[in-house]
């Protein structure tokens, strides 16, 4: 049943009707699956891709990886710090990572403003957050898998045999 | 001077739907399930290992039967995947896609007035390109079989002239294909009269419910076959132009001889895009393979549904549903629907007389466009 998390992962609107058909499958059948895939948290959620950029009424924000370095806890490692770091509805992504440093953190604000005051008063004034550096994002090209550009225009002949 | 062309190529059919495909091309804003080729762009590591190898200055000539670097690359593929041997030194020879591998064989074959047995419906280069060479095309009919050729009916159509068949499978344009014991009933029959089999196997990487069977794995087959293959559907890379075709080292040897006084190699750029697609582009394949299928089975199941009955293909990106109970001809069933739709599919009679009553229907479109095509389609159905 793998294949039904394949056929979402690439896009999340197709029908379980439209999957049975693709997989030879019985309709309630893939329902069910998929109503045990969500119960389980193997989907989390759906959610429509967008290219901010090609956003006009709002104009996109800025976006910053932030090195952090932490003193990990007795008992608890990183967990503790990571989920009051991650808490933040500015954070958008937060990896535990292996190297120099320990957290990357993704941030998100509406301008530089707000992210250098999110790192400078909620983020470095944590106790246990030992160093942070910040890294501003300067142009996206590709996001999970998706390239941020429009798709191009088949370059195929149109009949061929 | 009033015969400018030569009699034989002025007598060559040109191809009846010609004004049909101009008909398509004028066109906008149509869906056109009538493309031979994937809907994929070759993959990412193929298209950058021939940016790679212009880079490196890789611009000249290779040796005619192809860079050595791509015929071991095959010889390994061959072996892994079928436990087949052919020697990249003298039963192996590199061609511009399998088409000029099919041109080459017949030549080197062929001597005039010899028969070769094509099974129709089929791709279409096969009977022209035959009588090119200075022999018969002899065409069965395989439309009430299922389209599979029989042993049968490849017994009725031997007679002393018959020099070897065309078998290709999965078949462009039906995407039927043959179980070993399929394959193995008709060979007892090659190998009976000493025919030679061209099989054409581009097709053979998208078979979908069951192994495929290179034909010269079967038993003492080897000695009386030319596989011939390519990289344009499996890998993607049609506009790359690169096919192989392996065999006995006497019929290698003489089309290598016509090869390379005509072709002299095929472009270095895509043979070195093509030996990397045998080391690193599996992964992809598997994908393509996957996203076919569920295409396929949703395209049979809706198909069924209004009415435009079919069988479920085993391989290849194709449907050959019947619209027999339209009442219209395969020819005028697809003007209809491209002048009242904007769907394009290629009549039947494309691939040989006996297909009338048949369309060609290609999934290699993604599943939006197949969806779009399919409401369109069984719209025109109902108002039918």
């Amino acid at each position: 049943m793998e294949e039904i998390l394949e056929i979402l992962e690439k896009d999340g609107r197709v029908s379980p009707d439209d999957i049975a058909k693709m997989l030879k499958k019985k309709p309630q059948d893939v329902k069910a699956a998929i109503r045990k895939y969500e119960r389980d948290g193997v989907i989390l959620k759906y959610k429509a891709v967008i290219n901010r950029d090609l956003v006009k009424a709002e104009p996109c924000g800025l976006r910053a990886l932030i090195e952090v370095n932490i003193v990990p806890q007795k008992d608890v490692g990183f967990d503790r710090i990571a989920e009051r770091i991650y808490s933040f509805p500015e954070v958008s992504s937060c990896y535990l990572i292996s190297g120099t440093y320990d957290l990357l953190v993704i941030v998100e604000g509406k301008n530089i403003h707000a992210v250098s005051s999110f790192v400078a008063e909620k983020l470095s004034c944590l106790e246990n957050v030992r160093r942070t550096t910040t890294h501003f994002l300067l142009k996206k090209y590709k996001e999970d898998g998706v390239i941020l550009k429009q798709k191009e225009e088949n370059k195929r002949i149109a009949i061929s045999y | 001077m009033n015969n400018k062309v030569s009699k034989k190529v002025e007598q060559m059919q040109p191809s009846g739907i010609r004004a049909f495909f101009d008909l398509v091309l004028g066109m906008k804003e149509v869906i056109s399930l009538g493309v031979g080729e994937p809907d994929f762009v070759t993959p990412w590591v193929i298209r950058e290992a021939g940016i790679y190898s212009l880079e490196q200055g890789f611009t000249g000539y290779t040796s005619n039967k192809g860079l050595y670097k791509l015929r071991l690359g095959l010889h390994r593929y061959l072996k892994s995947k079928y436990n087949l041997h052919y020697s990249p030194d003298d039963e192996m020879l590199i061609t511009v896609g399998v088409s000029e591998g099919v041109d080459l064989v017949l030549r080197a074959i062929i001597n005039p007035g010899d028969k070769i047995i094509v099974p129709q419906p089929s791709y279409v280069s096969y009977g022209p390109v035959t009588e090119l060479a200075g022999g018969i095309p002899v065409y069965t009919d395989t439309t009430k079989d299922g389209f599979k050729l029989t042993p049968e009916k490849l017994e009725k159509a031997i007679d002393k002239k018959t020099k070897g068949i065309i078998l290709n499978y999965p078949v462009n344009p039906t995407g039927v294909s043959y179980r070993k014991k399929e394959l193995e009933a008709l060979g007892k029959i090659i190998l009976k009269h000493g025919l030679i089999c061209i099989c054409d196997e581009v097709y053979g990487d998208l078979t979908y419910d069951f192994e495929h069977t290179a034909f010269p794995t079967l038993a003492g087959l080897k000695k009386n076959t030319v596989y011939l293959n390519g990289f344009s559907k499996s890998f993607a890379m049609t506009g790359w132009r690169v096919g192989f075709a392996c065999g006995p080292k006497e019929i290698i040897a003489g089309m290598t001889k016509i090869h390379q006084y005509t072709i002299m190699c095929v472009p270095i750029t895509a043979q070195m895009a093509a030996a990397e697609a045998l080391v690193s582009g599996k992964k992809s394949i598997e994908e393509m393979k996957r996203e076919y299928s569920r295409r396929r089975e949703f395209v049979v199941e809706e198909l069924n549904l209004m009415g435009l009955l079919c069988n479920k293909p085993q391989g290849a990106f194709y449907v050959f549903p019947s619209i027999k109970k339209t009442g219209l001809s395969s020819l005028e069933f697809s003007q209809k629907l491209l002048k009242e739709e904007k769907v394009a599919v290629v009549p039947g009679t494309a691939f040989g007389q006996c297909a009338e009553g048949f369309i060609r229907i290609s999934y290699a479109s993604s599943m939006e466009s197949l969806k779009e095509a399919l409401l369109r389609i069984e719209r025109f159905m109902g108002k039918l």
